[in-house]
C-alpha cells in the first residue's frame, strides 16, 4: 500500500468570474472563484480515497484536475513521477488512458448520437486497445462485466435508466485498462437502490481488475462504505485527510465532527439536538482569512482568524487541519 | 450522421408531404422533356397568349411559348438554385460554425463582428451588389450567396456546439484523451446539427424565391432560360390581360417552397434528440 500512483501538491485553481464594462472602467478587481485552495494529497496504489465535501467545496473540480480536463492555476499533480502538465501527444493519450474518470449526471455523459457499441468501439480503438476483428468480443465482455445484457449494445443511451447509463459509463471507462478511475459523484443522480448495486459493482471491478479509485461523493456513510482513506473537503481545502475507521470514529477537524454530527442517525436514542456548524458555507469568491471555518467553527479562537492552520499529523496517517488537538464540548467558545 | 429513430416511430406527415412533392420536383427537374409536351423556347406565332385550353394546359406566353413546357423546364434550374445555392453555404458554414463553438473566446468574438456586419446589411441588397459586381448569372450567384450565407448556419451551429461542449458526454471525449477534431465532429455535431439542417430546408425555399428574384431583376438566369422568376418577369406586362404567363410559374415556387418547408417540419421532429 506504499507505492504512491498520484501526488498532488499545492493545488489551486480558480474560475474567473466574468466582469461588466462598467466594473471594468471602474478598475475593479477581477473576481474569481476559489475553487482549489492548497491541495495536497497522496493516491496509494489499490486504494480507495473517498473526498467528500458539501457542495461547492471544490471536489468536482478536484476529480476533474486529476484527469486534467482543468489546468492548474498553482501546484502540481504527479501520475507515477511524471508530472501530468507537462504530458503532450502520445504520452499524454496514455496518461489519458491510465486514469479515467466517471462523470456524476448519468444523462449527459453519454452521448445521445452513439449506441453503446459505438461509444465502446471508439474507446477501444483509438487507444488500440483490441484489433478490430476482437472488438466485438471484447464489448460483450465488457458489457458482461458491468452486468448488462449482450442486446444492451446496439441501443442508444435514451433507452437505458440512470443506473444503466452509469454502468454503460463505467464500461467506457474499462474499456481502454485504466489504473485509476476517478469517479465524480457516480452514484448521488440514481435511485437508492440502485446506488448499492452500482457501488457494489465497482467495489467488485476494484477488487477484480485492481483498480485506484478516487471516490467524490457528499454521502458520509456510503463514502465509510467503500473507503480506505477519506479525505474532508472545504472551501477547496482538504481539512483532514486519514484511514476511514480513524476519521469517522475519532475526526481531529470541527468540520468533520459537523458533518457527522449533521449526517441523519437512525437510531434517536443517539441523535443529537446540538448544532454543530452554523450559519451558511461562506462564499468562494472571498474566502474568509486565518481558518477557511472559523466563520462557523464552535472552537474558533483569535489565532484562527489570522493564522491558516495546515495539514499536521494526529496519528499514523492521520492529518488534520485545526490549531485545536482536541475537542472537549466545554471548550467551545461560543 | 447516426441518427437516433426508434423503429416503430410514425414517419411525421409533414414529411410524407414535403418528400413527394420534392421527389416529384426532383424527377421533373432531371428528366423534363418526359413530362413537357412541347419545346419550351419554340416560338408559335399562330398561338400568341392563348388562354389555358385543352391544347396549352397553361396557356402560352407573348411569343407563343408554351406555359407549361416551360414551367416544367424551370424546375431543372429551380431545383439547381435550391441545391447549390444552400448547399455550400451549409456546409463552409457547418465547419467554420462548429469551430468557432468549440474554440470559443478571440474566435468567437471575431466571428460576432463578422455576423454584425453582415446581417447588418439587408441580404437581397448584398447579393445583388455582389451579383452587381461578378456579373449577372447563376455562377455569380451562387458565389454571391455563398460569400453571405454561410453565416447564418454558422451562427446557428456555434450556439449549439457552444452549449453541447459543456455536456459531460464532451468532457468524457477529452478525458479519454480524443483529438478536438474527434470530439468536434464526431460528437459534438451530430448533436448540434439538428437546427441547421432544418434551417438548410427553409433556406432552399428561400433560394428559390432569391433565384426567382434575382432572374426577374435579370440579375439571375438569362432569357430566353426558361426558370420561374424569368417568366414572371416576362409576364408582367401582360398580368391585366394574360395572368397565366406569371401565375403559373407563382404557383410553382409556392408548391416547392412548401415541399421543402414540410421536409423541414418533418426532419426536425424525425432528428429530435431523445433524451
Amino acid at each position: 500500500m506504499n507505492d504512491i500512483v498520484i501526488s498532488a501538491s499545492g493545488l489551486r485553481k480558480s474560475f474567473p468570474l466574468s466582469r461588466g464594462l462598467i466594473e471594468r472602467i471602474s478598475r475593479q478587481p477581477a473576481l474569481a472563484v476559489h475553487a482549489l485552495n492548497d491541495v495536497s494529497f497522496a493516491l496509494y496504489r489499490g486504494e480507495t480515497l473517498g473526498i467528500v465535501g458539501e457542495s461547492g467545496c471544490g471536489k468536482s473540480t478536484l476529480a476533474r484536475c486529476l484527469v486534467r480536463l482543468h489546468e492548474l492555476d498553482h501546484g502540481e499533480i504527479h501520475f507515477e513521477g511524471r508530472d501530468i502538465a507537462a504530458l503532450a501527444g502520445s504520452a499524454r493519450r496514455a496518461f489519458n488512458r491510465r486514469v479515467q474518470m466517471i462523470f456524476q449526471d448519468p444523462y449527459s455523459s453519454l452521448n445521445p448520437r452513439m449506441t453503446v457499441r459505438a461509444i465502446l468501439t471508439e474507446a477501444l480503438s483509438v487507444h488500440a486497445m483490441r484489433a478490430a476483428a476482437e472488438i466485438p468480443a471484447r464489448i460483450a465482455e465488457l458489457l458482461d462485466l458491468v452486468r448488462l445484457p449482450q442486446d444492451a449494445a446496439d441501443r442508444y443511451p435514451h433507452a437505458f435508466s440512470g443506473g444503466q447509463r452509469q454502468r454503460i459509463g463505467i464500461a467506457r471507462a474499462l474499456a481502454v485498462e485504466p489504473e485509476v478511475l476517478v469517479a465524480d459523484e457516480l452514484v448521488s443522480a440514481l435511485d437508492l437502490s440502485v446506488q448499492a448495486q452500482v457501488v457494489n459493482l465497482l467495489l467488485d471491478l476494484q477488487q477484480r481488475l485492481d483498480l485506484t479509485v478516487v471516490f467524490v461523493a457528499h454521502d458520509l456513510r456510503l463514502v465509510r462504505h467503500i473507503s480506505h482513506r477519506v479525505a474532508v473537503m472545504y472551501l477547496g481545502k482538504i481539512v483532514e485527510i486519514g484511514p476511514s475507521e480513524s476519521l469517522f470514529t475519532a475526526s481531529q477537524h470541527p468540520y468533520t465532527r459537523a458533518l457527522l454530527a449533521a449526517a441523519p442517525e437512525l437510531d434517536p436514542s443517539k441523535r443529537s439536538r446540538k448544532i454543530a456548524a452554523k450559519g451558511e458555507l461562506p462564499s468562494p469568491i472571498h474566502p474568509p482569512t486565518g481558518c477557511l471555518f472559523n466563520t462557523r467553527c464552535p472552537y474558533a479562537f483569535e489565532r484562527c482568524f489570522t493564522e491558516r492552520p495546515q495539514l499536521s499529523d494526529r496519528s499514523a496517517n492521520h492529518q488534520a487541519a485545526c490549531h485545536l488537538t482536541h475537542f472537549d464540548e466545554k471548550d467551545s467558545v461560543k | 450522421m447516426s441518427v437516433a429513430v426508434s423503429r416503430r416511430a410514425a414517419i411525421p406527415r409533414p414529411l410524407i408531404f414535403g418528400g413527394v412533392i420534392l421527389a416529384a420536383s426532383l424527377i421533373l427537374a432531371i428528366f423534363p422533356a418526359l413530362f413537357a409536351p412541347y419545346d419550351p423556347n419554340a416560338f408559335d406565332y399562330a398561338a400568341l397568349l392563348q388562354a389555358p385550353s385543352g391544347t396549352h394546359l397553361m396557356g402560352t406566353d407573348n411569343f407563343g411559348r408554351d406555359v407549361l413546357s416551360r414551367v416544367i423546364h424551370a424546375y431543372t434550374i429551380d431545383m439547381q438554385i435550391a441545391i447549390f445555392a444552400t448547399v455550400f453555404p451549409f456546409l463552409i458554414g457547418t465547419v467554420i460554425g462548429a469551430l468557432v463553438g468549440y474554440i470559443g473566446g478571440f474566435a468567437e468574438t471575431l466571428f460576432g463582428r463578422v455576423v454584425d456586419a453582415v446581417i447588418t446589411f439587408p441580404f437581397l441588397v448584398l447579393v445583388i451588389a455582389i451579383v452587381s459586381i461578378l456579373g449577372p448569372g447563376l455562377m455569380n450567384m451562387y458565389i454571391a450567396v455563398g460569400v453571405v450565407g454561410w453565416v447564418f448556419y454558422a451562427r446557428i451551429i456555434a450556439a449549439e456546439v457552444k452549449v453541447q461542449k459543456r455536456l459531460d458526454y464532451a468532457d468524457a471525449g477529452r478525458a479519454m484523451g480524443y483529438t478536438h477534431l474527434r470530439i468536434i465532429f464526431r460528437h459534438l455535431l451530430p448533436n448540434a446539427i439538428t437546427p441547421a439542417v432544418v434551417y438548410w430546408m427553409t433556406d432552399m425555399a428561400l433560394a428559390i424565391l432569391l433565384g426567382s428574384s434575382l432572374g426577374y431583376l435579370g440579375l439571375g438566369a438569362q432569357p430566353p432560360a426558361a426558370e420561374w422568376g424569368v417568366q414572371i418577369a416576362d409576364g408582367k406586362n401582360f398580368m391585366a390581360t394574360a395572368w397565366w404567363i406569371s401565375v403559373f410559374p407563382g404557383l410553382a415556387i409556392v408548391l416547392t417552397g412548401l415541399g421543402f418547408s414540410l421536409t423541414g417540419d418533418g426532419l426536425a421532429e424525425v432528428l429530435r434528440t431523445k433524451k
